[in-house]
C-alpha cells in the first residue's frame, strides 16, 4: 500500500500543498478493518521484518506469485482514502493510487492487473476516475467496500455500473468497512473478529441489493465479484431469495426470473477465505454442489492475508472438474479485459490479493 | 413441486409443538385493564416512541394484508386476536399439542422511555395470561421484557420465574447495542436462574441502526432477508463475548431468522476465531461448539432449495435435536406442518422437529 | 358421476370467484371477461386456500423503476405466500413449468339440458329457464 508521503508525487499542487502543511501525509491510512499487526492482515512468513504487513513488489513476486505458479494476478488496493468524508480529497488521493499502482507495479510486473480504486460517495467523481483510468486495459474492475454509506445497489450508485458496464470493467466489492453504520444491525461489537465474521452478512446484503434494485436488468453484461466474501454462505442466499421472491415479485416486478438465475449468471467469489471445516471435506463438497454451479468461484490468495498456511491455497473437497474453471476459466470470462492481453499457458493460475 | 391435490388423513394423529405463534389484541385498549391509570394515559396522549420516521405503521408495507394470512381475520379485529378462529383454524386443525406465544408488539422491547417500557412489559405479560393462556392451556406465554433495562428486566423476570404457564423469555435481537454485550448479562444470569430459554424472535423495529452493516433497505424483499443476517449478528456476538461460556446453562432460541445459514455462520466463526484467538481468550471452545450446546433454531421460514434433498444436509449438518418447529401463525410466510418438509424424513426424525426437541427445552408434559 | 351442476351461471359475475364444494373436494369457479374456469381450492406450493385469495391484474415492468399492470382480474395470488397463478391456465407465474394448480374443466349449459340429463346434482335445483356452471371433475 503507498504511503501518503509516496503519493505526493501523484498529485496535484494544491493537494500536495494541503497534505503537506495540514500533516495529513503523517497519517497512515490504514482502514479499520484490518489492524496491521493483526494476524489477519498478514501470514507471519510474509509479514515484513519491519512488522508492515505489505511488502515491496519483490515479496509480492516471491510470495503471491511464484509459489502459486499465476499468470496473472488482480491487485486490490485497501486504503484509508476511501474512507474520507470529503469527497475532493478522497477522489485525489484515489487517483494518485491508481496512477502508483501503474507505474510501481504494473508498469514493473506483466503478470500483474488491478481494480480502479475510487470513492463511492461521489459517483460523479468516481466516473470520472473510471473515465480517466479505463484506456489502461490493466484495470479490469472497479472496487467498491463492502459495508460503506448506502447500500451499492441503490440508484444513485448507477452511473459507476454504466461506466463499468460500458467498458467491460467488472464491480468488486471487497471487504472492509468504512464504519459509517455499525456493522451489526444490533450495533458496535466489542472485537475485530466480530466485525470481520459480520462482513458476510454485509456481501449478502449488498447482493441482495442488487438484485433487488433490479442493477443486473438495467445492466445486462455487468459482472459483480464479491472479493474476500467467504462462500459458503451463498446458497441460503439462493434458496432463500428465489421463495420471497415468489411472494413479492409485484413490489419488484423487473425481476424477471428466478434471482438464483440472475446471480449465478452475473456474480462471481472469491476463493479465499474458504470458510468451511477443515477436517471434513464433504462439507465444502457438498456446499459445492448447493451452489449449483462451477462457473462462480474465482481463485484468489487474498495476499498477504492469513487464509491458509503454505501453498495448501486448494481446500480439500474441491471435486477435479472444478478445477481448471476456478483457476483459469471463471476468471477470463468474468474479466474480458484479461482475454485482450493473455498470453498464458496451460496450468497457470489468475488469481485475486489484497495489496495493502 | 406441487402438492398432493387432497390431504390424506394420516393414521396417527398429528400432535405438534408449534414454537412460534402470535397472539393480537383487538385495540391497544386491551391492554388498558393491565396498565396503571398514568400509563393508560399516555398511551392515549403520545403512544409508543420507536425508532422510525412512520407512526403506528410499517416502514416497508407488506404485500398482502399487513403481512397477515388473508384467512386469518376474524370478524372483529386484527388475526390473532380471536381466540376461537385461532383454535379451529389451526390449534385444532393442525393437532397443536402445545403453542409457544410470541407478543411482538407493545411489550416495551423497542420502546424508548424505559419507564413506559417496564409498564407495558408488565401489562403484556399480564394480558397474554388472561386472554390467551388462562381460557387455552394448549398455550404457554413468553415473559416480555425490554432489555436495554436490564436492571427492570431481571425484577420481571424473577416476578414470573414460579409461573409455569411463562416458558421462556422474550427480548429483542434487534437490540442497541450487540446482545453479547456485558450490559445485557444480569438478564442472562436471571434467566439461567430462573431456568427458562431466553428466546430471540425477529424484530420488525429498529434498536437504532440500520438493519444491514451498509444501510438501509429499499425494499421490502431486502427487509425480509435482513431478518437472517441480524440474528446471525445477534448469534455471533453472544458467541464472541462470551455469553455461552460465562453461561453455560443458557439456552437461547432463534426464532424466524431461518435456520440453513447457521452451518456456513458456524463454520466461518470457527475459522476466524481460531485465527484470531488471541483477542477473545474468554471464548475457550470453538464457536460451533457453543452453538450445537447452547442454541436451537425454528423452522420457519423453511428455507426451500430447487432440489429439497439439499436441506437434508443442511439439517444433518445442525443435529436432528436442535431444530423445533414452527408455523409462524397467522403470518403470511406461515408454514404448514404437513407440507412443510419437502423431503422424507424419517419417524424419528418428523418426532424430533414436530414434538420432542421443543417438549424437553420447554419441559413441556 | 364426474359432471356436476355447481351454481347458476349468473352467480359469479366477471372478475369474482366463488368456492363451491364438488364430492368433497373445494374447488374454485372465476368468471374472467365472461369466460369461466375451475382451480382446486389447494395451492400446489403449501396446501393453502388458493381460491381465497384475491383476483390481481398481471404487474410487470419494463425496468428498474417502471411499472404497468395488464391481465387485469386474470390473476389470483394465494392468501398464504402471495404466489401468484394465471386463472387461465393454473400456472404459478413464477415458475410456469413446475407449478401449476389444478384446474377442471367448467362448462355453462341450458337448463333445459341439464334437466334431462344424468349429471344434475341432487342438492342443486335446476330450472329449464337459467343457465348452470358445470364442472367435470375427470375420470
Amino acid at each position: 500500500m503507498p504511503s501518503a508521503q509516496t503519493l505526493l508525487p501523484y498529485l496535484d499542487e494544491y493537494w500536495r500543498d494541503q497534505l503537506v502543511n495540514r500533516h495529513i501525509d503523517k497519517s497512515s491510512f490504514i482502514l479499520t478493518s484490518y489492524p496491521p499487526n493483526s494476524p489477519l492482515s498478514a501470514r507471519p512468513d510474509w509479514r515484513q521484518a519491519s512488522g508492515a504487513p505489505c511488502g515491496s513488489l519483490d515479496d509480492i513476486r516471491r510470495q503471491a506469485l511464484d509459489p502459486f505458479g499465476s499468470s496473472l494476478a488482480i491487485c486490490n488496493v485497501l486504503h484509508g482514502a476511501v474512507a474520507l468524508f470529503n469527497e475532493d480529497m478522497s477522489a485525489a488521493m484515489c487517483s494518485a493510487i491508481n496512477d502508483w499502482v501503474a507505474k510501481e507495479l504494473l508498469d514493473r510486473e506483466p503478470r500483474l492487473r488491478a481494480s480502479i480504486v475510487v470513492g463511492a460517495h461521489n459517483p460523479a467523481l468516481a466516473v470520472k476516475e473510471i473515465e480517466r483510468k479505463v484506456g489502461d486495459k490493466r484495470f479490469v474492475q472497479v472496487l467498491l467496500p463492502a459495508m460503506g454509506e448506502m447500500l451499492l445497489g441503490r440508484r444513485i450508485y448507477w452511473p459507476i455500473y454504466a461506466a463499468a458496464e460500458q467498458h467491460g470493467l467488472a464491480i468488486g466489492i471487497h471487504a472492509g468497512s468504512t464504519y459509517q453504520h455499525a456493522p451489526m444491525a444490533s450495533g458496535w461489537p466489542a472485537h475485530r473478529v466480530e466485525d470481520y465474521v459480520a462482513q458476510s452478512g454485509a456481501f449478502e446484503s449488498q447482493l441482495l441489493s442488487f438484485l433487488a434494485e433490479g442493477v443486473f436488468q438495467k445492466f445486462p453484461t455487468l459482472r459483480l465479484v464479491l472479493l474476500e466474501s467467504g462462500f459458503t454462505w451463498l446458497p441460503t442466499l439462493l434458496w432463500r431469495t428465489n421463495k420471497t421472491w415468489r411472494g413479492v415479485r409485484p413490489e419488484v416486478p423487473w425481476i424477471d426470473r428466478p434471482p438464483a438465475e440472475i446471480v449465478r449468471e452475473h456474480v462471481r467469489l472469491t476463493l479465499q477465505p474458504v470458510d468451511a471445516p477443515k477436517n471434513d471435506p464433504q462439507a465444502l463438497a457438498r456446499t459445492l454442489e448447493h451452489i449449483g454451479s462451477d462457473r462462480m468461484l474465482l481463485f484468489s490468495t487474498d495476499y498477504p492475508h492469513w487464509q491458509f498456511d503454505g501453498e495448501d491455497v486448494l481446500p480439500d473437497g474441491l471435486p477435479d472438474s472444478a478445477v481448471r474453471r476456478l483457476l483459469i476459466d471463471n476468471a477470463l470470462d468474468t474479466y474480458p479485459r484479461l482475454r485482450e492481453m493473455a498470453g498464458l499457458g496451460d496450468n497457470r493460475e489468475i488469481k485475486q490479493e489484497a495489496v495493502r | 413441486m406441487n402438492v398432493p391435490l387432497r390431504h390424506t388423513p394420516a393414521p396417527v394423529k398429528l400432535a405438534i409443538v408449534d414454537c412460534d405463534i402470535h397472539p393480537a389484541y383487538r385495540s391497544p385498549a386491551d391492554l388498558h385493564p393491565f396498565l396503571p391509570a398514568r400509563w393508560r394515559e399516555h398511551m392515549t396522549t403520545f403512544g409508543e416512541h420507536l425508532r422510525q420516521g412512520l407512526s403506528g405503521q410499517l416502514a416497508w408495507p407488506r404485500m398482502m394484508a399487513s403481512g397477515m394470512r388473508v384467512d386469518s381475520f376474524p370478524e372483529q379485529g386484527p388475526p390473532g386476536s380471536d381466540l376461537e378462529l385461532m383454535r379451529r383454524q389451526h390449534l385444532d386443525a393442525n393437532g397443536v399439542e402445545y403453542g409457544m406465544l410470541m407478543q411482538l408488539s407493545r411489550g416495551g422491547m423497542e420502546e424508548r422511555n424505559l419507564d413506559f417500557a417496564a409498564a407495558l412489559s408488565r401489562a403484556i405479560n399480564d394480558w397474554q395470561l388472561e386472554t390467551f393462556v388462562k381460557p387455552e392451556p394448549r398455550l404457554r406465554a413468553g415473559i416480555v421484557v425490554p432489555q436495554e433495562d436490564a436492571a427492570f428486566a431481571v425484577s420481571e423476570i424473577e416476578h414470573r420465574a414460579d409461573d409455569a404457564r411463562f416458558a421462556q423469555i422474550l427480548i429483542s435481537p434487534r437490540s442497541s447495542d450487540p446482545l453479547g454485550h456485558r450490559r445485557y448479562w444480569p438478564i442472562y444470569e436471571a434467566a439461567q436462574r430462573a431456568r427458562r430459554p431466553i428466546a430471540l424472535h425477529v424484530q420488525g423495529f429498529s434498536g437504532g441502526h440500520a438493519s444491514t452493516g451498509s444501510g438501509w433497505p429499499t425494499y421490502y424483499m431486502q427487509e425480509h432477508y435482513a431478518a437472517s443476517t441480524g440474528m446471525q449478528n445477534t448469534l455471533t456476538s453472544l458467541v464472541f463475548e462470551g455469553v455461552l461460556e460465562r453461561f453455560p446453562d443458557l439456552k437461547v432460541v432463534l426464532i424466524e431468522g431461518g435456520f440453513a445459514w447457521a452451518p456456513a455462520l458456524c463454520w466461518r466463526m470457527d475459522k476466524h476465531w481460531e485465527r484470531m484467538r488471541q483477542e477473545t481468550p474468554h471464548v475457550k471452545r470453538p464457536p460451533s461448539d457453543y452453538v450445537r450446546q447452547n442454541c436451537w433454531f425454528t423452522t420457519q421460514p423453511i428455507e426451500e432449495p430447487e432440489k429439497p434433498e439439499h436441506l437434508r444436509d443442511i439439517i444433518d449438518w445442525i443435529g436432528w435435536d436442535r431444530l423445533m418447529f414452527s408455523t409462524d401463525y397467522p403470518h403470511w410466510d406461515f408454514d404448514h406442518p404437513r407440507e412443510v418438509f419437502k423431503f422424507q424424513l424419517s419417524e424419528e426424525q418428523k418426532a424430533l422437529v414436530f414434538r420432542n426437541n421443543a417438549k424437553a427445552l420447554y419441559a413441556l408434559a | 358421476m364426474t359432471r356436476q351442476v355447481v351454481a347458476r351461471a349468473g352467480d359469479v359475475a366477471p372478475g369474482t370467484s366463488r368456492v363451491v364444494n364438488v364430492a368433497g373436494r373445494e374447488i374454485g369457479i372465476f368468471n374472467v371477461s365472461g369466460e369461466y374456469f375451475a382451480l382446486a381450492n389447494r395451492c400446489p406450493h403449501a396446501g393453502g386456500p388458493l381460491c381465497q385469495g384475491r383476483i390481481v391484474p398481471l404487474v410487470q415492468s419494463e425496468g428498474p423503476g417502471h411499472y404497468r399492470l395488464a391481465r387485469h382480474q386474470e390473476f389470483l395470488r394465494c392468501p398464504w405466500h402471495g404466489w401468484e397463478f394465471d386463472i387461465r391456465t393454473g400456472q404459478s407465474w413464477c415458475d410456469p413449468r413446475s407449478t401449476r394448480a389444478r384446474q377442471f374443466a367448467v362448462t355453462v349449459e341450458p337448463g333445459a339440458q341439464l334437466v334431462k340429463g344424468p349429471y344434475v346434482a341432487e342438492t342443486f335445483a335446476v330450472s329449464v329457464e337459467e343457465d348452470y356452471l358445470v364442472i367435470d371433475l375427470g375420470g
